[in-house]
């Protein structure tokens, strides 16, 4: 299993702000979790509403090309606005 | 090195990095920096910040360690409110000190410049009524990016 985390703007579109989900074993970079989610039409609509994105992998800034695997939490959120 | 780094969603209080930063005597620089709400000539009503919270304090304190290998620092503050604020508030303080002025200048902003572009904070305002996210600005990816190509050595790409 795999939890995924929504912030910001991405987390109002997509209207929750964590998801559980278990993923075929051929998911296993972050690019491949994301096109395996945009197979639900609302999340697709949400991601499709937030195109620059990023990303992080338990808790650490990661990218498109990162591995994950269960048990890991990966957040989607749109570029920071902070300080 | 010393380091305070907080969030809260309280006031921030405006001596406090003044007086824990002293050291009587060991440095003879800090420098300070707070980042305030602007209310955009009237249009802002409030501003509202969320994060991530336990990514947010460990973010920050990457960039803090990090700051601290480039320069040789005595301490480091960095607190960022969050939650809803309005025009003329502290958002955050950033601040620093060093035995020289240089160096504390240099990692305060290195510090600002990568937690605008790294730490998962996420601002928006009120206008008119209505809620609005704010947009990340390339500027900043720029000033983030200058401190990293040093870092790196590399040549601009």
């Amino acid at each position: 299993m795999i939890e995924i985390r929504f912030f910001a703007a991405l987390r109002e579109r997509v209207g929750s702000d964590s998801l559980t989900v278990s993923p075929p074993d051929s998911v296993d970079t972050v690019a491949k979790l994301v096109a395996w989610l945009e197979e639900e039409p609302a999340l697709a609509e949400a991601l499709a509403a937030t195109p620059r994105r990023m990303v992080a992998v338990n808790e650490e800034l990661a990218s498109e090309e990162t591995t994950i695997a269960g048990g890991d939490v990966v957040a989607l959120f749109p570029p920071v606005t902070g300080g | 090195m010393k380091a305070h780094i907080a969030v809260t969603d309280t006031p921030l209080d405006p001596v406090g990095p003044v007086n824990w930063l002293k050291d009587a005597g060991i440095s003879g620089a800090q420098v300070h920096f707070t980042g305030q709400v602007r209310d955009e000539q009237g249009r802002v009503e409030a501003l509202h910040l969320e994060h991530y919270p336990g990514m947010t304090e460990s973010v920050l304190g990457t960039i803090v360690e990090q700051a601290g290998r480039k320069w040789h620092l005595n301490g480091a503050w960095v607190v960022h409110r969050v939650g809803t604020m309005t025009a003329g508030d502290d958002i955050v303080q950033v601040a620093v000190s060093a035995t020289h002025r240089q160096a504390a200048f240099e990692a305060c902003a290195f510090i600002m410049d990568l937690l605008k572009t790294r730490a998962p904070f996420w601002k928006k305002e009120l206008i008119d009524g209505r809620w609005i996210w704010v947009e990340a600005r390339e500027s900043d990816a720029a000033a983030a990016a200058f401190w990293l190509r040093e870092a790196s050595g590399r040549e601009p790409s």
